[in-house]
């Protein structure tokens, strides 16, 4: 079952200056009732974004019209606590297809990968350029290059390259998903399986 | 050169590799629950594949679910509905389910070792990232999400990195009134609480070996929260002694047989780990954390550091440079896949016997699992806790992340067992002090952050 093809794009960001967000602040758990996947964007930092009375907190940048596009930028550790994959759901489910930050947590990042979301890490100074860029001009537009693997600024054309393995780049590009792989594959793991008897 | 333990035990799993280095991972047992399972289910649905090994698959309902009144339906509609859509779901594939009011139900991460079901040598995945708690009897265990839980339902196997190994030692005898989890808090504390993150860890070290199976789980069920994918111990005696004639492992000349080859499960000495760290236990005092994340944490007669977070101090109304002893509380929290197993509620009932929980305090002792609660009740802990004013709920996973009733009011204070401080997730504005089972004691019975050792004899 296919994912998005994930192709190269331009776009504003939305900066979230804070460390060490976990999963339990992206999605809290009280939202992970659902039995279907949908809407979970809504809920996205839903205590970040709204106060204790259910109002919005309009200093929180994804209340900040001046913030818009497909690029979620946020600082070191991004991820990181519970597995839910609720929280990579809720930032693709909001419209984000990148997360920029200088550090994520693995079983985040995984997820991400899995529902076609693409984590950046790029190094610190360079997180902090680009907070800089969206602190001069809340506009700043940002170009997202997998094929190349390359994160540029675009008002600078200050680029820098990002990793990610080549199976899943593999898959980002072609919208391949790894269940589909799996079972592909099923010959060679009852193989195995027989191989350990 | 020698091989680590994770080494081992990853490439005797080892499928295939892909172009990158991603793994193919055969997974001998996958633990399912109500909350990471259901959209799983549905992929597969929607692709018209089957669960491909349901006899390796063991589910049970833990997250949502009431600590009281088990035997009524639940009353939140959502809760209720996950639960219901689990049960389910496992009478349509044929897996094997625990649900509530079963004798076998709890906490996923009890239950496995409880029942036999994880084993030393094991790939073990499941959908909650305190799966590296199976770690402890020797095995390869790490939280997956929902998309990996639907890929080992439809081939058994999931696409991993094998992560770089780390071995934390930690060597001597330990204080009195020290346990299990201050060791843990205080190893987060040092490396940080992103410290872990790309490893997997195997901690040893005569400290490690001297802890119980119980105190071991403890240890490796918060390797996540350094960020490591999990943590392990090389199986010991004591670790064969656990699993004896637990209900789901090999009996008589089977498990012998086992035994045998479990004893090959170490690290060569020779074996290279790409990070070490070494910690000496006279250094570890009864601890508690003071801020948002697990790593945030101090001696429990400590001051909070003066280069603390500040939006993690003004989120818990502290400042920096004071101490917590004396500081009141609301909440006791006692349970969770951390500590909710037989060893902490003795401990906690031992503690408590012959005082009296504090005006104003509300406390909540949950047992991890139905096997807990009812080995409890058959020590005559129900009533050493009653008699001090406590009551003993039924099992599930509670407040730790308060997806049922038992939420931490906002800006009220909880002195918890449980493994995560993070700005509501005990509930919205709740505000978490985490600490071991003899912190958790000296609060309920003082209303106050107390010194155990300054209240109890050890």
């Amino acid at each position: 079952m296919a994912i998005p093809k994930f192709e190269t794009f331009t776009s504003g960001a939305v900066p979230v200056e804070v460390e060490n967000i976990d999963t339990d602040q992206i999605i809290p758990a009280r939202f992970l009732k659902a039995t279907e996947r949908k809407g979970f964007g809504d809920n996205l930092f839903r205590d970040w974004r709204y106060d204790a009375s259910g109002q919005v907190v309009a200093t929180f940048p994804l209340n900040d019209p001046r913030y818009d596009g497909q690029i979620l930028v946020a600082g070191r550790n991004f991820g990181c606590g519970s597995s839910r994959e609720h929280a990579a759901w809720a930032i693709a489910d909001y419209g984000f297809r990148v997360v920029v930050s200088s550090f994520f947590a693995d079983i985040f990042r995984n997820n991400a990968l899995n529902n076609g979301l693409l984590p950046v890490c790029v190094e610190e100074s360079f997180l902090r350029e680009i907070f800089d860029e969206i602190r001069r001009d809340p506009h700043a537009q940002f170009t997202v290059d997998l094929d190349n693997q390359r994160f540029t600024i675009v008002s600078s054309g200050h680029s820098v390259p990002f990793e990610i393995d080549a199976y899943k780049k593999r898959c980002l590009q072609n919208g391949y998903d790894d269940v589909d792989y799996l079972v592909s594959i099923s010959d060679q793991i009852r193989a195995y399986e027989a191989s350990r008897r | 050169m020698g091989k680590t333990l994770l080494d081992k035990i990853w490439d005797a799993h080892t499928v295939r590799v892909e172009e990158g280095g991603r793994c193919v991972l055969y997974i001998d047992r996958q633990y399912i629950h109500e909350v990471t399972s259901p959209v799983a289910f549905a992929g597969l649905e929607r692709r018209g594949i089957g669960v491909a090994r349901p006899s390796q698959i063991t589910a049970t309902a833990d997250h949502n679910i009431p600590t009281e009144n088990q035997h009524l339906p639940i009353e939140e509609p959502q809760s209720r509905h996950q639960v219901e859509a689990l049960a389910a779901n496992c009478a349509k594939y044929g897996i094997e389910h625990f649900g509530v009011g079963n004798p076998r139900q709890g906490i996923v991460h009890i239950i496995g070792p409880e029942l036999g079901f994880t084993q030393p040598g094991m790939t073990i995945v499941c959908g909650d990232s305190h799966t590296s708690t199976h770690g402890a009897l020797g095995a390869v265990a790490f939280g997956v999400g929902t998309s990996e839980v639907e890929m080992v339902f439809a081939s058994q196997c999931i696409l991993q990195t094998k992560p770089r190994t780390m071995r934390i030692t930690v060597d001597g005898e330990l204080r009195p009134g020290v346990e299990a989890k201050d060791v843990i808090l205080y190893i987060i504390s040092q490396i940080t609480a992103s410290g872990g993150t790309g490893y997997f860890i195997e901690f040893a070290g005569s400290t490690i070996r001297s802890l119980s199976m119980e105190g071991r789980m403890t240890v490796c069920n918060m390797s996540i929260e350094c960020g490591a994918r999990g943590g392990m111990i090389a199986p010991d005696e004591k670790t064969f002694a656990y699993l004896r004639g637990r209900e789901r492992a090999s009996q008589g000349e089977a498990f012998d047989a086992a035994v045998a080859r479990w004893r090959e499960l170490y690290s060569d000495p020779d074996a290279h780990f790409d990070k070490e760290y070494h910690f000496d236990a006279a250094d570890i005092a009864p601890m508690i954390t003071y801020g948002t994340n697990p790593g945030m944490g101090m001696p429990i007669d400590g001051t909070i550091p003066a280069t603390a977070d500040a939006k993690a101090l003004e989120y818990m109304g502290f400042k920096a440079g004071e101490r917590l002893l004396g500081k009141p509380i609301d909440y006791v929290f006692v349970g969770s896949c951390t500590n909710g197993r037989i060893e902490d509620l003795r401990r906690f009932a031992h503690l408590v016997k012959g005082r009296r929980k504090a005006d104003g305090v509300t406390a909540w002792i949950v047992p991890g699992s139905k096997g807990v609660e009812a080995q409890a009740r058959a020590e005559g802990l129900d009533r050493i806790l009653a008699d001090a004013g406590f009551a003993l709920r039924q099992p599930g996973c509670s407040a730790c992340l308060a997806m049922n009733a038992d939420k931490i009011p906002a800006g009220k204070y909880s002195v918890s067992t449980s493994n995560r401080n993070f700005e509501g997730r005990q509930g919205p504005g709740a505000r978490t002090m985490l600490a071991g089972i003899a912190v958790a004691a000296a609060a309920a019975v003082t209303g106050r952050i107390t010194d155990p050792r300054e209240l109890f004899e050890f």
